[in-house]
């Protein structure tokens, strides 16, 4: 019998410093042992590396930007569909969920599936309602302020340092009022208020990748250690690890919030106590997905089959102590290939 | 005294906890001294050991012996049964 074909749409293919999931996500489908795929790549950017990588992308469009609300992405999405029947998209980025999440009926109409949270679960777990939803799960966040002024946090006399969070992305250590005040409007200009304070734990960060089916069962649980960390935050080299009690930390996560989906938990042990504290869980597979896939769970496969509504079995075994090494590589390109993606807005990589 | 039964260790010194995903190098004599503790000798028996092998003193290497293992169970490789 000749495995089944799907056609999978894959975002996120930027692959710079701070790198998104999407090459490691298109990698891992490549390497299904269950089916075989063609890969469309929805690009925000002509210079989205992975759109010029061809033994993994078959072909490009470009999608609006998620700010040019949904209406126009589904106009889009529609003509895409009418040249590449895709099966399946899914989704990198934090800030496009929402819209996917929104427009997953008309989706379905169109023939496509994607395996996402409800917006409830989505809003659940936002960084200004992690504080709430830990409590609610019986996971211990570090003690958080939802701050819409520098003033307003001064009132409330909290010892320095702190980490100070814009409300999407980014994340500082503050060390005092000065630092707090010229960071905090660096913040609410680029991602709006409010601005989330955080207590500073001072221990060792680790990070899991997991997916869960929506009825509360685990299906993927992947720890790992940051063994090297760039200026902003994101592992640069790690390595798996067998610990019970951070998978326990993923099943709570799960079984009371029936997750539906992909998800990031960057948890931090503290130094004094050896306490676990959950400091973001994100809506998403992380750009680190791959050493997963290696380690021998591959998520995106998972998600391929959940999203079809097939049977997927639990895979929560896994190499201990397999690595991940980060680098940048420079490809070489002929000119005509960037001009046909900026003219027509697609790149066809293969037939 | 245990080595805890998760820490891998290879021949060359290369020790990784699985638990915590935390690696170091050891030594030869660390190495030595690793090994016998995975065997279940005690700290007087590696002291013995040890001190008949090579030319130094029970109470320099009883200096170095402690703070070796202080240091195994302050990175959770040691338990103490």
């Amino acid at each position: 019998m000749s495995e089944p074909f799907y056609t999978i749409a894959v975002t996120g293919l930027n692959a710079v410093d701070n790198p998104g999931p999407g090459v490691p996500v298109v990698r891992s489908l490549r390497e299904a042992q269950s089916f075989g795929c063609r890969i469309v790549g929805l690009c925000y950017e002509m210079l989205e590396p992975g759109a010029y990588m061809k033994d993994l992308v078959d072909v490009c469009y470009q999608v609006p930007y998620p700010s040019a609300g949904t209406d126009v992405l589904l106009v889009r999405l529609k003509e895409i569909q009418e040249k590449e029947h895709v099966d399946v998209i899914i989704p990198n980025f934090d800030a496009e969920l929402f819209s996917y999440i929104k427009l997953k009926p008309d989706l379905l109409r169109m023939g496509i599936r994607l395996f996402l949270p409800s917006y409830e679960q989505f809003e659940a777990r936002q960084k200004y309602n992690l504080a709430d939803f830990g409590a609610s799960c019986g996971l211990k966040v570090p003690r958080s302020f939802i701050c819409t002024s520098p003033e307003e946090f001064f009132k409330e006399n909290w010892d320095f340092p702190v980490v100070l969070k814009g409300k999407f992305y980014e994340a500082y250590v503050v060390r005092d009022k000065e630092q707090f005040t010229s960071i905090f409007s660096r913040l609410v200009s680029s991602w709006g208020l409010p601005a989330i304070v955080q207590e500073y734990v001072e221990g060792t960060e680790f990070n899991l990748i997991g997916c869960c089916d929506g009825e509360g069962h685990l299906l993927a649980a992947v720890p790992m250690r940051k063994q090297y960390i760039t200026d902003k935050g994101k592992a640069w080299a790690g390595v798996t690890i067998k610990d019970a009690a951070i998978v326990g930390l993923a099943e709570k996560f799960v079984g009371e919030g029936r997750w539906r989906g992909a998800f990031e938990m960057e948890i931090i042990k503290a130094r004094n106590g050896g306490d676990m504290y959950i400091l973001e869980i994100n809506p998403r597979i992380p750009a680190w997905v791959y050493l997963a896939t290696a380690a021998g769970v591959n998520i995106p496969e998972m998600l391929v089959h959940c999203s079809l509504e097939q049977p997927v079995s639990p895979c929560l075994d896994y190499e201990v102590g397999k690595m991940f090494i980060r680098y940048s590589w420079d490809m070489v390109v002929d000119q005509s290939e960037f001009a046909e993606f900026s003219v027509t807005g697609e790149k066809h990589n293969r037939d | 005294m245990k080595v805890n039964s998760d820490i891998a260790i290879s021949q060359s010194g290369y020790v990784f906890n699985p638990q915590t995903g935390e690696s170091f190098s050891l030594n030869p004599t660390a190495i030595e001294v690793i090994r016998m503790l995975q065997d279940g000798k005690r700290r007087e028996e590696i002291v013995e050991e040890i001190t008949s092998r090579y030319e130094v003193s029970q109470s320099a290497f009883l200096c170095d012996l402690d703070d070796f293992l202080d240091m195994l169970h302050q990175y959770d490789m040691l338990t103490n049964e």
